[in-house]
């Protein structure tokens, strides 16, 4: 039955999660955007303790259920920076869950369930390998009982963190360039191992809370043992590799959690504008046809309806997974879909305020800074809507580029 | 718990009316647009699918079960999928069913709805709309003054779906400043019921202009009597119906320019092969699922009794917005067949830019 409604447990989850966004993140909010290297510990720390209490089970490294998303909704509407350094085993927890053994998994998560907090990465983007991840440059090559891995990633979320806290970064690289996609497998770097640099912590427009790092791998030795899955290269179809949509299969599910990042500093924005209209006496009216509206009453519908639409598509996908169904495409969907709105609205909702918009004396400009890598990272927009394309006219990336 | 899944029920309501749509309405649809006429077989095999009859309690003649929005919604965006003309005057007879049902007095239920269990079609009929640029449904021109034991209307209203056959007539008036409804017989004096219009698009659909001239009823005849209606509910309803319609308008539009950009060959390719065409297709997708679904969350609030004016008017403005980008894409995808009547999606487009028009002229 179509249902939209949620569990007592599941409101009571995501009005606590408002409240600590509220009360307790916003609050530190434009000291850490301002301070971009410093560390957060209080937060860490709180997190960390509440991870533990709760047994959850690491965030981003499954399928979120629809309750979760709304969840993360709520910690995105308090501060998305804050939110993603969290301790946790990050984008590496959930490749690890996608392509490890059980006993991977087991050996590789339990560091995150003890004392002292650790951090969690993932690196496949290059300087070469951005939407075309297929490119990847970074080599590992067996030598004896090892792997020797050597590239250079960079964009990598938490890298600094994982490898200061004895932490984990899951690497991507190719065992063999000339089998393109079917080379490409995930390798599993503990923290401290020799030839693990990290090179560079990047200055951002927004998410500034976040560590977004370039490591380096030179001559870098890893157990053999620390491959994700299969070591078998199958040279079966170069547009079709089981490696290949592992590593895409991690998005299926971690793109839905990234566009409700979205939808939460979308809905910050509108939040913020709506009550500054309110504070002046300005009220929507809901009912009336077009023609009567002002013209901020219809921007502000404009991006409720969008806002709207982009909820409902994650949710969609999400559901989908949560029964078990394919969703590539309906991930895919809502990820173009909260990209573009998270965009769009925080823009327009600067723009509205005038100079209380564009002034840091308030948080609105810093959620369209924030905002903007939402339709870049974790798939851009553009590769999203050429994901649904060829979805929807059931053609390989050979017949549409 | 949050579910995207219809129930079973619904969803053998949605497979027969998709066969309706595919196997009987897809093949004179054309026709009917260029005659300006619905076929009767069309309208009576849709009226023995007990839409109408099966949201009218027991009692009256119906079979008494809940006449959800949500089931509505499902049923109309088939039915509109296969021609929007066509599900209009399948469901007119709601424009006047719906309201009796959840808001009018014994009486007029006893009198009004048994009518509608018939054998064969039989309609009601709304009048909402009125011919200024600045309509307003909250803010209406007609008039309706409480004098002794009457109601005198007065006012001019257009867009009336099948007002040359319709009874009654539930039109809407301003009572003091608030938007109420009134229960007109056909041949009540001083209802002029006026040309057939001429429209742009839903050409099949009859629909007249009807003028109130002093126009008398009985004060029984106030939808609701003394406690009256609520409107806006009455107007959610309206948005959420014709949101829905609007999605099978716009799905219809992208599933043919779809097929069609797979087989035209340019430049040695498909024009899918393209990511400007591509691309419009993904963005049509994505906002036809889109509309679908806040529309879903309107329609659910309204079958839980929930105050629904914001959900169902944004769910509304944005359908209007996204039919229209939808049929136009679609044409523009067609190139120039697309602007030629052998292909449907002029139609299509015709129909779509009516959507921001048609406000209270439909129901579910």
């Amino acid at each position: 039955m179509i249902d939209f409604s949620l569990t007592p447990e599941q409101e009571e989850a995501v009005k606590a999660a408002h409240k600590e966004a509220a009360e307790f993140v916003r609050p530190l909010s434009r000291y850490y955007d301002e301070h971009e290297h410093e560390d957060p510990a209080e937060l860490h720390k709180r997190r960390w303790e509440r991870r533990r209490r709760a047994g959850m089970g690491m965030p981003g490294a499954g399928p979120a259920g629809p309750a979760a998303i709304l969840v993360s909704e709520e910690s995105s509407w308090g501060d998305v920076g804050l939110m993603m350094c969290s301790p946790g085993p990050g984008l590496g927890g959930a490749a690890i869950m996608a392509s490890g053994t059980r006993e991977q998994v087991a050996k590789f998560l339990k560091r995150y369930e003890e004392d002292p907090p650790k951090w969690g990465a993932m690196a496949m983007t290059e300087a070469g390998a951005g939407s075309d991840t297929s490119a990847i440059a970074t080599t590992a090559v067996r030598d004896g009982d090892h792997w020797v891995l050597n590239g250079e990633k960079i964009f990598v979320t938490s890298a600094k963190r994982a490898m200061e806290s004895g932490g984990l970064i899951v690497v991507w690289a190719t065992v063999d360039k000339s089998a393109g996609r079917a080379g490409m497998k995930a390798f599993v770097v503990e923290a401290g191992t020799p030839g693990l640099k990290l090179e560079k912590v990047e200055d951002k427009m927004g998410l500034r809370a976040s560590d977004t790092c370039t490591i380096v791998l030179e001559d870098c030795r890893i157990p053999y043992e620390n491959i994700l899955g299969d070591p078998e290269v199958r040279k079966i179809d170069p547009n079709d590799s089981a490696g290949f949509r592992r590593a895409m299969a991690t998005f299926d599910s971690s793109r839905p959690g990234v566009a409700a990042q979205a939808v939460g500093i979308a809905r910050a924005a509108l939040d913020f504008v709506k009550e500054s209209l309110e504070q002046e006496g300005i009220k929507v009216r809901y009912g009336l046809p077009r023609n009567k509206l002002t013209s901020i009453e219809r921007d502000i519908m404009d991006m409720e309806a969008n806002l709207k639409a982009a909820r409902m598509l994650i949710l969609r996908a999400v559901w989908l997974a949560s029964q078990k169904q394919s969703n590539n495409m309906e991930a895919s969907m809502a990820k173009a879909k909260a990209g573009q709105v998270v965009t769009k609205v925080t823009q327009k909702c600067v723009e509205l305020m005038g100079p209380l918009g564009y002034s840091r004396k308030s948080l609105l400009e810093k959620f369209m800074r924030d905002g903007k890598i939402n339709d870049i990272f974790e798939g851009t927009g553009q590769i999203n809507t050429l994901i649904v394309a060829r979805r929807i006219l059931g053609f390989s990336s050979r017949q549409l580029k | 718990m949050i579910s995207f899944s219809p129930s079973e029920e619904q969803q053998m309501m949605v497979n027969l009316v998709r066969q309706f749509a595919t196997d009987e309405m897809r093949k004179v649809y054309r026709q009917s647009d260029e005659k300006g006429q619905v076929p009767g077989h069309i309208i009576e095999t849709a009226w023995e699918m007990g839409f109408i009859s099966s949201c009218i309690p027991a009692e009256h003649g119906g079979l008494g079960e809940q006449g959800s929005a949500l089931t509505g919604a499902l049923i109309a965006e088939e039915l509109a999928w296969g021609d929007l003309s066509m599900a209009m005057h399948i469901l007119c007879p709601y424009l006047a069913v719906y309201p009796i049902v959840e808001m009018g007095t014994e009486a007029q239920k006893r009198d009004l709805l048994p009518h509608f269990c018939s054998a064969r079609f039989a309609t009601g009929t709304a009048a909402v709309i009125e011919p200024r640029y600045d309509h307003d449904p909250f803010s209406l021109a007609t008039t309706a003054k409480r004098t002794d034991g009457s109601y005198v209307i007065n006012g001019r209203k257009c867009f009336v779906p099948l007002g040359g056959q319709a009874d009654p007539f539930l039109v809407y008036a301003n009572e003091n400043g608030q938007t109420q409804a009134f229960l007109v017989e056909k041949g009540t004096p001083g209802l002029e019921i006026g040309e057939r219009e001429k429209n742009m698009g839903i050409k099949a659909l009859a629909t007249y202009e009807v003028a109130l001239n002093n126009c008398r009823i009985p004060a029984g005849n106030r939808l609701g009597g003394d406690r009256g209606c609520d409107f806006g509910r009455l107007l959610g309803r309206s948005r959420v119906a014709l949101a829905a319609m609007a999605v099978g308008v716009a799905r219809a539009a992208y599933e043919y320019s779809r097929e069609y950009a797979k087989t035209r060959i340019a430049f040695g390719e498909p024009i899918a092969s393209r990511q400007a065409i591509a691309f419009m297709l993904a963005e049509m997708a994505i906002e036809i699922d889109a509309t679908r679904f806040i529309n879903w969350e309107a329609a659910w609030k309204l079958d839980r009794n929930e105050e629904a004016i914001k959900e169902s008017s944004l769910a509304k403005m944005y359908a209007d917005d996204m039919v229209l980008m939808v049929t136009d894409r679609a044409v523009q995808i067609l190139g120039g067949h697309g602007y030629v009547r052998e292909h449907p999606v002029e139609l299509w487009l015709r129909n779509a830019r009516g959507f921001a028009t048609f406000d209270g002229m439909a129901m579910v």
